[in-house]
């Protein structure tokens, strides 16, 4: 316990947090008076995942955690791309 | 430690302290112990429940065509059943029972991270287990669909599927919690010097566990949900006639559903690896090898689901890559039972009855991971698929397996819990009709289901009519078997158990029988040159 050290996070920072996620939610709503066709669906999952990357790194701390939490989200990450992936052995090759 | 022995001065949990008395003092307490404990009973009245659903769904099957009662209620017992056992009793089985009460204990730790999360995870689990009952009289009628809740049955039907699917999906939120709370009490908790790998096996096992409750849970919370939004919302997300698909709810179900049997199997596992070292007097053999096949098993485990679903019209490259990964995920289990059995090799084997119940774990176990195999495999499956094998191979597994290791467990952990002994000769005997009732009963349903008796029919041609019977008389004798084991442990006070009746290493044999609410006078430090095991 004595090794670790709390980080505060100026307030600043997470104004710019805040303004960046409302940015990103504009762009989810804009994005969808275009027509991407095939696209439409990643353009919108990738937006998400940028504004959860954000959640996660600022909001949850995860930028000044010890390196354990990052091994621990790299993790969830691997098993659920994985997850995707043997799932769509099945959708692809049907 | 020996001076511990002679006095004890601080009162055991089961003493009341707090601000309340009686039952009330229970259902407050945020003691790990306590909460354990009272898992156990509300387990027990479950288990019971369903032991006795099964038998009468045997009742019915004594002879072909209806005896009893009809399809539509048959359809509804093994539904219940299947939800009793599964979510009620065998998902938070050994790891919200003996994990509450044998976990902090054995890492060095007062309680668990979140004491007042794990009380909360309790009523989570008794509010679950009353939705899923509940959905029994309310509605227009009990569930049909099974326990897996198929779709597009589960849409269509008109029986009360939406409160049995709450029900689950609450029972689901006790079970992430306690996965939550297990991690960071591993990772926060420990006593001094006792690195990870210097961790008990049982607690290890929890903590691959805990991962899998954790990450694999919300699946099927969400999946449910799902479920639930088709049926009031008209959402097509699994019924064709909406434009869904009823593969994409199999593939759902099972990323969860089949990762719940590692919840189930390895806390079991981990309970067989303390007492085989504990009644063999031996170091355990291989212990990095059993910690990592514990994690290697939740991990692959995590991608075997789509096993259950080789006739459901899935491609064939998914089927023959799940067949692979289910064949891998046999290894780390057979590493499990290689290492058992070599730590006995040369032990002082002392057969007691926690060590009897391990032994059927491991008969039983086998039985249920080698039939697993026949399961796997791509060609054998498509004959027996649906029928009685799968049948009694789970049961097998989940019985055989996770029941007699729970049966382990309380047998090796009674004395501990209740500062009292039973009586051995009893256990020994209710062992035996256990083990013998229990071949009897599922045994005979692998050989009727390769001949092609189908699983889940309330009739069935002449031709099965011995291998019913005989898994009827089967029951019987397991029902015995339950009742001599619950009546030695709980009807009469045995005589004043020791601190270590059994020789055992881990920390809880070191601390008072029953232990003081804080667990310890003295907080351990774990030396350089100690390990957990320290026999010859």
């Amino acid at each position: 316990m004595s090794t670790e050290t709390v980080h505060i996070t100026p307030y600043r920072t997470y104004a710019w947090v805040l303004i960046a996620l409302l940015t990103f939610t504009f762009l989810t709503i804009t994005v969808t008076w275009i027509d991407l066709s095939a696209l439409t669906v990643f353009v919108a999952l990738t937006i998400a995942t940028i504004k959860a990357g954000v959640v996660l790194t600022y909001f949850m701390h995860l930028k000044f955690e010890s390196s354990l939490f990052r091994v621990f989200v790299i993790m969830v990450l691997a098993i659920y791309v994985l997850v995707i992936l043997f799932t769509l052995s099945d959708y692809l090759f049907r | 430690m020996t001076e511990e022995k002679t006095h004890h001065p601080e009162p055991s949990y089961l003493v009341n302290t707090g601000k309340y008395k009686g039952l009330m003092s229970w259902l407050t307490s945020t003691d790990h112990k306590r909460i354990g404990i009272m898992y156990m009973y509300a387990m027990m009245v479950f288990f019971i429940v369903g032991v006795l659903l099964g038998e009468i769904m045997r009742l019915e099957l004594f002879r072909p065509g209806q005896q009893f009662y009809g399809p539509q209620t048959y359809n509804g017992l093994f539904t219940i059943h299947g939800i009793i056992m599964i979510f009620t009793v065998v998902i938070p089985g050994l790891a919200a029972v003996f994990g509450n009460f044998s976990m902090p204990i054995m890492i060095g730790a007062k309680d668990v991270a979140f004491p007042r999360l794990n009380l909360f995870s309790f009523y989570l689990y008794i509010l679950g287990a009353g939705i899923a009952l509940t959905s029994q009289f309310l509605g227009n009628g009990p569930p049909d669909t099974g326990w897996t809740f198929y779709a597009p049955y589960s849409i269509q039907t008109h029986t009360n599927v939406v409160a049995a699917v709450f029900g689950a999906f609450v029972l689901g939120f006790s079970s992430i919690l306690t996965g939550l709370n297990f991690i960071v009490t591993m990772h926060r908790m420990r006593a001094p010097g006792m690195t990870f790998f210097k961790m008990p096996l049982f607690p290890w096992s929890l903590y691959a566990t805990a991962w899998i409750q954790v990450l694999a849970t919300p699946i099927v919370g969400i999946t449910l949900l799902m479920v639930v939004a088709e049926r009031w919302f008209r959402i097509g997300f699994f019924d064709p006639s909406l434009g869904g698909d009823p593969v994409l709810y199999q593939h759902l179900f099972w990323i969860y559903s089949h990762p719940a049997v590692y919840i189930m199997i390895l806390p079991a596992m981990g309970v067989i690896t303390e007492i085989i070292p504990t009644f063999a007097q031996r170091k355990v053999f291989g212990y990095k090898a059993i910690a990592v096949s514990s994690l290697a098993i939740a991990l692959v485990g995590y991608f075997v689901w789509a096993h259950h679903m080789y006739t459901s019209g899935m491609s064939p490259t998914a089927r023959w890559i799940f067949s692979l990964l289910t064949f891998l995920v046999a290894v780390p289990s057979a590493i499990k039972v290689f290492n058992w059995v070599t730590t006995m090799y040369r032990g002082s084997i002392d057969l007691k009855p926690p060590f009897l119940f391990a032994l059927g774990f491991i008969f039983l176990f086998m039985i249920g991971g080698m039939t697993g195999l026949t399961l796997g495999a791509l060609a054998t499956n498509v004959h027996v698929h649906d029928t009685a094998y799968v049948v009694a191979h789970f049961h097998y597994i989940v019985f055989g397996g996770v029941g007699f290791a729970f049966f382990a467990a309380i047998h090796y952990w009674y004395p501990k819990m209740f500062g009292r002994m039973y009586n051995f000769k009893r256990a020994n005997w209710a062992f035996g009709f256990l083990f013998i009732g229990f071949n009897l009963l599922y045994f005979p349903q692998f050989i009727i289901g390769i001949q092609g008796m189908p699983r889940r029919y309330f009739d069935y041609l002449p031709q099965f009519t011995l291998g019913m019977q005989l898994s009827f008389f089967g029951g019987i004798l397991l029902l015995i078997g339950i009742i001599l084991m619950l009546t030695n442990l709980f009807s009469k006070k045995g005589a004043k158990a020791p601190d270590n009746p059994w020789g055992g290493r881990t920390y809880e044999w070191t601390i008072p029988s029953p232990p003081p609410l804080e667990n310890f006078e003295v907080m351990p430090v774990m030396g350089p040159d100690e390990t957990p095991y320290d026999y010859k």
